[in-house]
This record gives structure tokens, C-alpha cells and sequence, in this order.
């Protein structure tokens, strides 16, 4: 690598005699050209960002009021609403929570406080995790459908089966941002406890988990809210079209907010296409609240070592 | 005397290991066996791809599937070339590809080498509110705005309203985050000396940029574009709803296009009957989708280890 960097140096120096003083007009041109030529860059995301948003917005914002949130699916698109799919998301999101938080920390804590690197186990789910983290959504959605909802699970299509499958997904997600709360946690903080007679878990429980809880937390969130937009493996395993009933509990039919947004957008009915704006309108919303949670806690209880 | 001197060698205290705690221990099982639930969800997404996979092969040969160019698994006659859905998914990728890299990489090079710490505070949130829009709102933004306002209205193209064009590009912006998040890592990771040696021989800042800092980071960029492309070609929603949903071999943007991701989405979300050979092709096609994408990953880890070795 030295030979590359020492080849880098010598050709970014040049051939050419070096000025001493003042750049030339045409370098100095050439520099600004070629800053406001990166800005742009960025500039190209923000600006699709906004126009994504205001769109959006324009399409949707009219149709949003309170019967929009508390009615069913309608095939009269005046009446339709979104109150299932909400409750859905709701459910999907909660059985999400109960299982990730337990097994990512857990994954987590066993990983970066008494995971032994030199043995090939370990190492092997280090690289598992990182794999899984790059597999596409959709092919969970085949793990939920031959495992989950057929096969040894057996659960259906039920809410629990998406959970588990949108759960799965997410679980990469989460163990990564824990670990690194966790190593964030000063080494000084646990040998003093362990110098004080405490025994690992004891460390891990008192001491390591508090130090590290808001990362966790943000960790959480984040992963949720990954979650939460999800269609592609909810729609694999076959989440039901657009029940018009709520859910009511872990073994019941269910739809989600992405699952209605999808389904409105293939309507070739122009107003329907108008509600599935307003639907996204409010997932947004709701992003955007996870989102400023995450952030509140991290600026609240994040621990200056 | 000697009495005493034996109650002395047994009141000192055990320098060695502590008594065994059990429930230490079975904590630290409970712990290991919530890691294992990581294993057993790669071990299952294998079993269950390779299961029908081998099935599927015993009614479609391998070669007629992996070569053939005809893709019709529902409608008679039937054909099963994946050659169609797999064409569709790189054409998509590269489209993408042709956004996201010079505007991810200049996105990197900006906030790396140019930007100050508090611009890069206000600016960076925005590529981590664009890498959190769920891709189902990026399809419905694709299919309902770009293709008709941008592409059509604008720019005056004859093209239909489900396209590969519109999906790859916004698709493009989707990918942007991670080219650019990972590549300013790799840059910010080149060591300070480097670009001040650079400095000292007289190079500016745009020579430095180019010349110095980018070679020097360059395993690392390249992870950020493998990595790109592999959640391009791993993405389902954008193309299944602004993409169409025809299987044909076929090179124009122009035309809606197939991908391996929405055939699947799309023969899962009807009711296609267990056991069918319409059934199966799910799991083939999702097999070959999750092999393409782990060599791209290994491919991508492997670039990233090269760069921490270097200057970690």
C-alpha cells in the first residue's frame, strides 16, 4: 500500500515545477468549479428528498381526516380508510419489539462481553450476521413462507407469523448497533467492578447495560423503523389483500400500512392512487415520530465517559 | 509451631480460579443460544431455498433454467429461462448504479474533504432521512411523479408508464446512502498526513482529493459500489410497482421489465397453489437471487477488511 500512496504523492505533485504564492486563476477556477460540482451532488438528494415530500404531500394531505384513520377499506374510494391496515402495523410492530429487543441484546452482549474470538463458532456467527444483514427482504419473506406460515411453525398467515418474519429481518439491524453501545462502554468501568467483586453478569446487568442503554434503545428504534415500511416480505408470505375487520390478537388475519399503500398504488382507479398518498402520508408521520424519539434519547441519557 | 504454620497456609487466600458459578454459566448458554438464533435463521432461509430448489430441478432442467430466454411460468405453453428476470435485474442495478456513483461518490468526497464539521452535521441527516423512505413510497414517487411529470411531461420521452428507466433511477437515489456513507468512511479513514504531505508538495484541494485521498481509499469505495449493487439488485418494491411486470428480453429502459425480486413478490402475493411448479419457481429464483447477493457480499467484506488493515 506504501508503494501505491508514495505513486499517489509523486503524481499529485506533477512533473511540472511547483508555483510558489498565489494559485493561478485557472486552478482556483477549476477548484470552485469542481466544490460546487460535489455540492450538486448532495444537492440532487435533497432535492429529490423535497420534491418526494412535497408531492406527496399535495396528493395526500387533502384526503387525510379523522374518518381516513378510522375506516375500513372501502371499494367506494371516498370512504376509504386506513384503520386495519394502522392496527396491523401496530400489531406487526409490537410482537417485532418482543422478540428483537431480548435477542439482539442478548446476541449482543454475548458477542462483545464473552464471545472468545479465537474459536471458530464465534467468528462464524460474526460473519453469519454480517451476511444476513445483506440479504434481500424478499427472500425473508420465502424463510416466512416455507418455515413460518407453512411448514415446521405452522402459524398462518397470522400476525404473529409477520412479526416473526419482519423480526428476523430486522434482528441484524439490531445486534449491530447494540454491540457497538456496548463497546462504547469503558473498559475502566468494568474492571473496576470486577476489581470490586462482581461477577460478570453481575458487571454486565449493573454495570455494562445501564452505561449502554441508550444506544441500545436508538438501536431499537432504528430497526423498527426499518420494519415499518417493509412490504416486499409481507406481501411473500401473503398477508391478506385488504381485510376490511381489525386485528384482534396474535392469530388473526391482518394487513399493514405498506401492504394498503401497495395495494391502493396498483388501482388503476386515479382516486385510489390519491389514498395511497395520504396512507404514505401518514407512515411518514409516524417515521418521523420514531425517528425524533430516537433522537431524544440519545441526547438524553447518552453517558459522557 | 507447626500448627500454626499450617493454619497459616490454609487461610491464605485461593489466588487461583473462583468457585465454579452455575448460574453464570447458564446464563452465558442462555446468551449463546440467543446468538445461535442468527445461525439458525441463515441455516433456515438455506433449507428452505434448496428444499423446493432441488424439487423445481427435477421437473425444469438446470440448463433450460439458467439459459433459456423464455420466462412464462403461468400462462401455456410453459417455459422456465430465467434469462429474462435476471437481464431485467442488472439493467435496473445499472441504471441505478449510473446515478448513485458519481452522486454518491461526490456526496462522499464532499462531506469528507470539503465540508466543515458543521456543515456535514446539517447535511449528513439528509442522506439518513433519504436511506429511511421505506422503497414502497420511492415506487409510488417513481410511478406517479417521475415517470409522468419527469420523463414524459419534461423530457418529452415515448415511454410507457411502467418502465425500467424510472425504476433504476429512483432506485439510483436509494442506493445513494450507503455509496456514500461507506465511501466517507473509507476516506475519512486515509490518514491526515497523507493529505498534508500532499499540501506541502503544492497539490490544492481538488488534486489532493483526486489524486491522494481516493486512490489511497479506493478498496474501500469499491466496497461501497459492491454493497450498492447488491441492495439494487435485492430491491423489490420500486421495480414491482414502477418497473411493470412483463418478463421479456429486452434491453430498452424504456419498456416495463421484470425483475428476479418482483417475480417473486408478485407470484407470492397471488395464490399460487403449494406444490405447483409455479410455486417452486419462488424458491429457485429466490435461490439463485440470495447466491448472487452473498458472493457480492463476500466480495464486499473482503474490500473493507483491505482498507482497515491499512491504516487501523
Amino acid at each position: 500500500m506504501s508503494d501505491v500512496t508514495a505513486a499517489a504523492l509523486e503524481e499529485a505533485a506533477g512533473p511540472e515545477p511547483l508555483h510558489v504564492g498565489r494559485a493561478s486563476d485557472r486552478a482556483r477556477w477549476t477548484g470552485a468549479a469542481f466544490k460546487a460540482l460535489l455540492l450538486a451532488c448532495l444537492g440532487a438528494s435533497v432535492l429529490m428528498l423535497g420534491t418526494l415530500l412535497v408531492d406527496t404531500g399535495i396528493d395526500g394531505l387533502g384526503r387525510i381526516d379523522s374518518d381516513f384513520i378510522t375506516s375500513p377499506p372501502s371499494f367506494v374510494a371516498d370512504n376509504a380508510g386506513i384503520r386495519p391496515a394502522l392496527l396491523g402495523t401496530l400489531w406487526l410492530m409490537g410482537v417485532c419489539a418482543l422478540f428483537i429487543i431480548p435477542v439482539g441484546v442478548a446476541t449482543a452482549v454475548y458477542l462483545e462481553q464473552y464471545a472468545d474470538d479465537s474459536r471458530w463458532w464465534n467468528r462464524a456467527i460474526e460473519v453469519n450476521i454480517q451476511n444476513l444483514a445483506a440479504v434481500p427482504s424478499v427472500v425473508y419473506g420465502i424463510l416466512g413462507l416455507a418455515f413460518i406460515v407453512r411448514g415446521p411453525l405452522d402459524l398462518g398467515r397470522t400476525v404473529l407469523a409477520g412479526g416473526i418474519t419482519l423480526a428476523l429481518l430486522v434482528l441484524p439491524v439490531v445486534i449491530i448497533v447494540a454491540r457497538e453501545a456496548i463497546r462504547a462502554v469503558p473498559s475502566s468501568i468494568r474492571e473496576g467492578s470486577l476489581a470490586l467483586g462482581a461477577t460478570q453478569w453481575q458487571t454486565i446487568w449493573k454495570q455494562v447495560l445501564p452505561g449502554s442503554i441508550a444506544g441500545i434503545a436508538t438501536g431499537v428504534i432504528l430497526a423498527l423503523s426499518r420494519a415499518i415500511g417493509e412490504t416486499a416480505p409481507l406481501l411473500v408470505i401473503g398477508a391478506a389483500a385488504s381485510p376490511r375487520f381489525n386485528p384482534d390478537g396474535l392469530f388473526s388475519d391482518f394487513t399493514a400500512l405498506p401492504i394498503q399503500i401497495f395495494v391502493w398504488v396498483q388501482d388503476p382507479n386515479r382516486e385510489f392512487v390519491s389514498l395511497a398518498a395520504a396512507a404514505i402520508v401518514v407512515l411518514m408521520v409516524v417515521l418521523l415520530l420514531m425517528n425524533s424519539i430516537a433522537i431524544v434519547l440519545r441526547n438524553r441519557y447518552e453517558q459522557k465517559w | 509451631m507447626d500448627a500454626s504454620a499450617t493454619t497459616t497456609t490454609r487461610a491464605t487466600p485461593p489466588l487461583g480460579v473462583a468457585r465454579r458459578r452455575w448460574n453464570e454459566d447458564l446464563i452465558k448458554l442462555a446468551l449463546l443460544l440467543a446468538a445461535l438464533i442468527s445461525i439458525l435463521t441463515t441455516t433456515g432461509i438455506v433449507i428452505s431455498l434448496a428444499r423446493e430448489t432441488i424439487v423445481f430441478f427435477g421437473d425444469v432442467g438446470v440448463s433450460e433454467f439458467l439459459f433459456g430466454s423464455d420466462w412464462s411460468p403461468i400462462i401455456k405453453p410453459q417455459s422456465f429461462g430465467v434469462l429474462p428476470l435476471v437481464a431485467g435485474t442488472f439493467l435496473i442495478t445499472g441504471i441505478a448504479l449510473a446515478v448513485a456513483i458519481p452522486l454518491g461518490l461526490g456526496s462522499a468526497i464532499y462531506l469528507s474533504e470539503y465540508a466543515g464539521p458543521r456543515v456535514r452535521k446539517t447535511l449528513k441527516p439528509v442522506l439518513e432521512l433519504l436511506a429511511g423512505v421505506p422503497t414502497i413510497v420511492f415506487g409510488y414517487f417513481a410511478l406517479t411523479f417521475f415517470t409522468p411529470t419527469i420523463l414524459q411531461d419534461v423530457l418529452k420521452l415515448e415511454i410507457s408508464s411502467f418502465n425500467a428507466l424510472s425504476a433504476g433511477v429512483i432506485m439510483g437515489f436509494m442506493v445513494i446512502p450507503t455509496i456514500a456513507s461507506v465511501s466517507e468512511d473509507a476516506m475519512s479513514a486515509v490518514p491526515a498526513s497523507l493529505r498534508e504531505g500532499s499540501f506541502g508538495l503544492g497539490a490544492n484541494r481538488l488534486q489532493t482529493s483526486l489524486r491522494v485521498v481516493f486512490p489511497a481509499a479506493l478498496s474501500g469505495i469499491v466496497a461501497s459500489v459492491v454493497l450498492g449493487a447488491s441492495r439494487a439488485i435485492g430491491e423489490t418494491m420500486i421495480v414491482l410497482v414502477a418497473a411493470g411486470q412483463i418478463a421479456a428480453l429486452s434491453a430498452d429502459p424504456r419498456e416495463p421489465m421484470y425483475t428476479m425480486t418482483s417475480f417473486i413478490a408478485a407470484i407470492g402475493k397471488g395464490d399460487v397453489a403449494t406444490g405447483s411448479t409455479q410455486y417452486k419457481t419462488i424458491f429457485a429464483v429466490g435461490m439463485l437471487l440470495f447466491l448472487i447477493t452473498l458472493l457480492m457480499n463476500a466480495i464486499s467484506i473482503r474490500f473493507v477488511r483491505k482498507y482497515r488493515q491499512v491504516y487501523e
